[in-house]
């Protein structure tokens, strides 16, 4: 027992980003550029794979850096950190997906990495013949496949449409099953990504108690990256938190979450309080104050795409205002309004508010993809202007589940997500 | 407590060479995913596998027609009829095509599953390459009704079918190693693929004899032509199902020669750039 099973030494990963190309201003000089074009491009992707560890080029970016840490047999290790702090590339290093640019792993074990349930599924194949593929994509022998068979269908608790295409499925229902092959897969170190935690409350509930009787009771190491603090602070003993690449606070997960936490509410306190330079109208009627929070109604510091959030507005009104308008317009990077959410067209029935409190806009699942938006905020009554805040928070949205197909919306595109169905003819 | 395997990633140092070992624990998923390809191909089809048959029909019709007939194509395989002699091009030329189309783009079309998973990615171009024999067994139908319609009957040289078909089988697998490693990083090659194959075809002794390049250009010439590995692989066919050819072993040998060299540095430079899929992908 206690022995160390992961070895990670002074990691690191670089990748190429994009850098502007420079415009040319003439006709002649387009022309040229064009003819160059092919060859500026062969460089450009002979260039994505190589790094000089004494180079200095501008596009070289440090997704991880010099970071290391041990991991003990039947330990669960908590990864926190920010959207972008490099968590999902030290798992993708770890499960050999992509190579380290610098630095050494060791690894004492089988190794599983659960970075999204039902990878490899295809929609023509039946419940059965995706078990099979998807366990088998996971590192598994037909044979191993064979002996847990029976479990995995009782798991899923899909018996009687396992002869039936997955195209037929619920999105329920093909999550239940990829969860269900990825429960068997009994490994001696398990790496899970959060994409476990997002789905439907009872899914999310059915996951972290397998990840803790993994852990608990079989005595497995296990990697878990989460957003959700409470999750982290449930299921794991140590817990490293990432900043910019690097393990910023390393130790005991009340520690590390408290660390977190206290460095995320600073954060909040800076970004989020409302901010009212560019304010117009004539105050009758105006904001006091906005707070995000879930469904359990409680303040949060992360947003996710298909979330459930309520976004609380906090006024004050000289009267009683019946029916005002108060809509929130929702800005991708600072400038495209991608949507609106409008108090007199989507509320039924009269809007009678009193003369100081808030008002909850609830959206049942969050469309807005990942990045950064901020909000402008507009209050009329009686026709006229009260308030209109431009700008007036600026929020972060992380990727998610918006489909509840446990596969993390991963484009970044303008515009927002819809819910729709696909079927393949 | 079982024996645990240790594993050591390590920047800059991953294995150049074929783990065989790994790939050998990964065989089951292999077969599943070929079984994926030939469950998945014909389905919400009505006519199903016949496709594998009604495909290569219409081309052997059109060449018949066209060289066989208007533009008078002798065969030089001694009674062949050349519906027969075309069949046993088009067979092994449409495997040898579809396997390697598929298979040069199938870590494109695979990334979502690169980079969320790892297992030996070697196996990506080889499930076409397996898969695509299911069609080309089945389009054999062809051969044995023209066999029968024309009261043709092969001689003892049909004990030689798995060479010419293992040439293509090594052929196209090289080849897919080299352009699946290659589009991956320069997408290029998906396009150049796709414009080459049927070029590839009308250099291939699909339409007409090989004899004709050695008739017309000299021994020298044919040698080098036959460095063109699916010129054994058809000629040889050929030659399998002919009465009293005796088979073009010296094509054979250079076929092999080449499609072996193609095959090893194609599986030498997938393995080199393969750490780098997930990230470029």
């Amino acid at each position: 027992m206690n022995e160390t099973v992961i070895k990670v030494e002074n990691l690191g990963k670089a990748y190429r980003i994009g850098l502007r190309e420079q415009k040319n201003e003439t006709l002649v000089g387009t022309f040229i550029e064009s003819l160059k074009t092919p060859f500026a491009n062969f460089k450009r992707l002979t260039n994505l794979r190589k790094f000089k560890s004494d180079s200095n080029d501008k596009d070289i970016f440090w997704s991880n850096r010099n970071i290391s840490f041990e991991v003990k047999e039947g330990e669960v290790l908590g990864i926190i950190g920010k959207n972008g702090a490099g968590k999902s590339t030290l798992l993708k290093m770890l499960s050999r997906i992509t190579e380290p640019t610098e630095g050494r792993i060791e690894i004492h074990g089988k190794v599983s990495s659960l970075l999204e349930v039902g990878t490899g599924f295809n929609p023509e194949l039946t419940g059965k013949e995706n078990i099979y593929l998807n366990g088998t994509i996971l590192g598994l022998t037909k044979k191993e496949v064979d002996e847990r068979y029976d479990e995995i269908v009782e798991f899923s608790g899909i018996e009687q449409f396992i002869d039936t295409p997955v195209k037929r499925y619920s999105s329920g229902m093909k999550v239940r099953l990829a969860f269900a092959v990825a429960a068997h897969l009994e490994p001696d170190i398990l790496i899970i990504d959060e994409v476990l935690a997002v789905g439907d409350a009872e899914f999310q509930k059915k996951c972290l108690g397998k990840v803790q009787s993994v852990a608990s009771k079989e005595g497995r190491t296990v990697l878990f990256v989460s957003h959700d603090m409470a999750a982290v602070k449930h299921l794991c003993s140590r817990a490293i938190l990432l900043k910019n690449g690097s393990i910023e606070f390393e130790g005991n997960t009340d520690d590390v979450v408290d660390y977190y936490m206290k460095n995320a509410k600073q954060i909040e306190e800076k970004d989020r309080k409302i901010n009212v330079e560019n304010r117009r109208g004539n105050g009758k009627f105006i904001v006091t104050g906005i707070d995000f929070l879930n469904a359990a109604m409680h303040p949060i510091t992360v947003l996710h795409c298909g979330m459930e959030l309520n976004i609380k507005i906090s006024y004050k009104c000289l009267e009683k205002p019946v029916n005002p308008v108060i809509n929130l317009i929702f800005k991708k990077n600072m400038q495209f309004e991608v949507m609106n959410l409008l108090s007199r067209s989507a509320h039924h029935g009269v809007m009678q508010l009193q003369q100081e409190g808030s008002i909850v806009c609830n959206i049942p699942k969050l469309p807005i993809m990942s990045g950064r938006y901020s909000i402008d905020l507009l209050m009329k009554y009686h026709q006229d202007l009260t308030d209109f805040v431009e700008d007036i928070i600026i929020i972060d949205v992380e990727k998610g589940d918006f489909y509840g197909t446990g596969q993390i919306t991963e484009f970044v595109r303008d515009g927002i997500l819809v819910y729709h169905t696909w079927n393949v003819e | 407590m079982h024996e645990k395997p240790k594993t050591i990633i390590e920047a800059n140092k991953s294995k150049t060479f074929f783990d065989f070992k790994e790939f050998w624990r990964y065989k089951d998923l292999l077969y599943f995913m070929v079984l994926r390809d030939v469950t998945v191909l014909y389905k919400q089809t009505v006519l199903g596998f016949a496709w594998a048959v009604i495909n290569p029909l219409f081309q052997i019709v059109v060449f018949s027609v066209i060289f066989g007939s208007l533009v008078g194509v002798k065969p030089d395989m001694n009674n062949m009829p050349y519906p027969i002699f075309s069949c046993l091009a088009v067979i092994p030329w449409n495997y040898f095509s579809n396997s390697l189309n598929a298979s040069g783009s199938s870590l494109i079309t695979a990334n979502s599953i690169i980079s969320k998973v790892y297992f030996p990615r070697i196996i990506f171009p080889l499930v076409p390459v397996l898969s695509k024999l299911v069609d080309f067994s089945i389009s054999f139908l062809i051969l044995i009704g023209m066999m029968i319609y024309y009261k043709y009957q092969p001689g003892f040289n049909v004990l030689y079918v798995l060479l010419p078909l293992i040439l293509a089988i090594v052929t196209s697998a090289g080849l897919g190693f080299w352009f699946s490693a290659l589009s991956v990083q320069y997408r290029d090659f998906k396009f150049a693929l796709s414009f080459m194959l049927p070029l590839l075809m009308y250099v291939a002794p699909v339409a007409f004899p090989a004899s004709t390049v050695l008739n017309k250009l000299g021994p020298t010439a044919f040698h080098i032509y036959a460095l063109y590995p699916m010129v054994g692989a058809i000629e040889g066919m050929r030659c399998c199902f002919s009465v009293g050819k005796e088979m073009p072993f010296n094509l054979l040998l250079i076929g092999y020669s080449s499609a072996f060299v193609i095959f090893f540095t194609g599986l030498w430079y997938f393995k080199k750039t393969e750490k780098y899929f997930a990230d470029i992908a």
